[in-house]
């Protein structure tokens, strides 16, 4: 099957499930360890990484597209799309502050964090790989963001919740038994895969 | 060759690119352009700047809100009414307000920020608050950890205030501290003496103003105080009187006494309990004990709580001398002034010996 012809839908929900980009590539794990401490907070990071995804992937594929691919200099896309989503996160930042206070200190504060956030720049890499189009893009973006916030939500909830009625032995406290719910977590995505296909 | 021109030439783009659209954000969102702040229903205008927080803007026109932690949010002595234009009440402001604050439109000054036009109350006495450029007549070192500071306020500039109230004192920025800051000191001079202004200073280590004031000011230096702040001074009534303090907190407590004997008050008892830990924190004895000899209302008693040698003070914890001053206190009125641990600790045993807490005064030095 051609990937070009496929629905942006269908990008959309794989990006989700069977690809999402946290479960299955584990990228953007260092926040998603960090800040999956309670719920509203993964909630306002998860909410930021949809936003920033969503508004960088069709970006990175114009400046692939449309800059690097023309004059042969794909070898700089790393660079390229690391400046994009520095930039591009101070300018959201900006406007959010601007805005609503309330939202700049539920949002705002986080998205220092997404400018080095690997799931991001994953995300902008992806979609070039896979080779796809300019709306496969966008759904692909927000796709991804939109599978990494339903992990970190998934995670802050389950943390929340055994931290009042699950004993961890020390020694797993914190990180530790976060990864190992993680990879339970991943092992229960799989059972989406066969549904769709995108790569 | 040509391969690597047209790399750097297209990373450049790009990144002008960028730049072009971040500095094009920053002048349509980070603009606010200029506000209009009215005072107490046009009592006062200014025209200001947006984008700075509403205490900062306030002090750049000279309107001074008390900050006892220099506008980080932590101490809640820069509320104020906002009447109009505030937005919405910030998760940073939360803990500092009471529910009646809450739906009366008190606000955080320090945490609010001037986006647009803004209506604001604040009591009249705040609008009298000064600047003062003063000069600082001496310095004496009361204790190993406690100096005394005079500071000279300008020629033909006089401060009104009222005894048990504070001011603001600047850092200038010095080692690898950047900025300016200031924190509230209580005025231990008389109101009477209204040329000058004293202030205790207890040395707090690594604290940012204590350590300028220890280790980089000196007699003859400039430094920049605001003020009087503080709803802390002497009730008018005719009970007696009971004042704590510890450490630092000797300063308004100070002032009160003095001012009380300028004003030729004799008709109300006063004792005043200083708490400290051993012979060497003790300060200004000589000054308490001439007043105990002269005006026979005061009564000064030093209390020391670990300290073996013979010594003519009181024994034990501050807390415990008092209790085993008073019977009952049900007719007297309280002044206390030092840590917010030593005055909890002594709330309970007023309240305990029967004083009514709306007659407990204080002011913790957080
Ligand atoms: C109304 C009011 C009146 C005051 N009057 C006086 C006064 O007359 N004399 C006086 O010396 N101080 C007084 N203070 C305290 C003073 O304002 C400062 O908080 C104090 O001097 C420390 O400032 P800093 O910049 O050196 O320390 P910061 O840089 O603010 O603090 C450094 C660290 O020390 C801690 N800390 C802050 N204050 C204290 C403290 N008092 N004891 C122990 N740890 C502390 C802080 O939590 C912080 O971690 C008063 C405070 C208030 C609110
Ligand atoms: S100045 Fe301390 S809370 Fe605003």
């Amino acid at each position: 099957m051609d990937i070009q012809t496929v629905h942006p839908f269908v990008i959309f929900f794989a990006a989700i499930t069977t690809n999402n980009i946290l479960l299955t590539n584990f990228l953007g794990m260092c926040s998603f360890l960090a800040v999956s401490k309670d719920l509203k907070s993964s909630l306002g990071l998860g909410a930021a990484v949809i936003f920033v995804s969503t508004c960088t992937a069709p970006i990175n594929w114009l400046v692939y597209h449309k800059l690097l691919v023309p004059y042969e200099l794909e070898y700089l896309q790393y660079i390229a799309f690391i400046i994009v989503i520095a930039a591009f996160t101070q300018i959201i930042e900006m406007v959010i502050e601007r805005v609503s206070t309330l939202l700049y200190l539920t949002l705002g504060i986080f998205l220092p964090l997404i400018t080095v956030n690997c799931a991001i720049l994953g995300c902008a890499l992806f979609l070039v790989i896979r080779q796809y189009t300019f709306m496969q893009s966008i759904a692909y973006g927000m796709g991804a963001g939109t599978g990494w916030a339903l992990a970190i939500a998934a995670l802050a909830g389950i943390r929340s919740r055994m931290e009042k009625k699950s004993k961890v032995i020390p020694e797993l406290e914190g990180a530790g038994i976060a990864l190992v719910i993680t990879g339970i977590i991943a092992m229960a995505f799989i059972g989406f895969s066969g549904i769709v296909r995108i790569n | 060759m040509t391969s690597i021109i047209t790399a750097v030439l297209v990373l450049s783009a790009l990144s002008g690119i960028l730049t072009l659209l971040l500095l094009i954000a920053e002048f349509f969102f980070a603009n606010y352009g200029e506000c209009t702040i009215d005072v107490n229903k046009g009592e006062k205008s200014f025209k200001v700047e947006g984008g700075a927080n509403l205490l900062m803007t306030l002090a750049s026109q000279k309107l001074f809100l008390p900050s006892g932690c220099g506008g980080r949010g932590s101490c809640g002595t820069c509320k104020c009414r906002v009447l109009e234009g505030a937005g919405p009440l910030l998760p940073t402001e939360m803990p500092y307000l009471s529910d009646e604050e809450k739906t009366s439109n008190v606000r955080l000054s320090c945490q609010v920020k001037v986006r647009n036009d803004i209506r604001i109350e604040v009591p009249e006495e705040l609008l009298s608050i000064k600047e003062f450029e003063t000069v600082i007549e001496s310095i004496t070192d009361f204790t190993h950890d406690i100096k005394g500071l005079r500071f000279k306020l300008p020629e033909g500039t006089t401060i009104r205030f009222k005894a048990g109230q504070f001011a603001n004192l600047f850092s200038r920025p010095y080692d690898d501290v950047k900025e300016e800051t200031s924190r509230a000191y209580s005025i231990s001079s008389a109101p009477s003496d209204n040329k000058a202004l004293e202030l205790v200073i207890r040395y707090v280590p690594n604290g940012m103003v204590t350590t300028y004031v220890f280790n980089h000011l000196k007699a003859g230096d400039k430094a920049r105080l605001i003020g009087p702040f503080g709803e802390f001074f002497l009730r008018d009534s005719d009970r007696e009187i009971i004042c704590i303090a510890g450490g630092s907190g000797l300063a308004p407590i100070r002032s009160i006494i003095l001012d009380m004997i300028d004003r030729g008050i004799s008709n109300r008892k006063a004792t005043f309990f200083f708490g400290a830990v051993s012979q060497r924190d003790l300060y200004y004895v000589d000054e308490f004990k001439a007043i105990e000899k002269a005006h026979p209302w005061f009564r000064f008693v030093p209390a020391l709580s670990k300290d073996d040698s013979d010594h003519p003070y009181e024994n034990g914890l501050i807390t415990d001398v008092v209790a085993r001053n008073y019977d009952s206190m049900n007719e007297l009125e309280a002044y206390l002034c030092g840590s917010p641990g030593m005055i909890g600790a002594c709330c309970k045993v007023l309240i305990s010996k029967g004083m009514p807490e709306d007659r407990i005064y204080f002011d913790k030095f957080s």
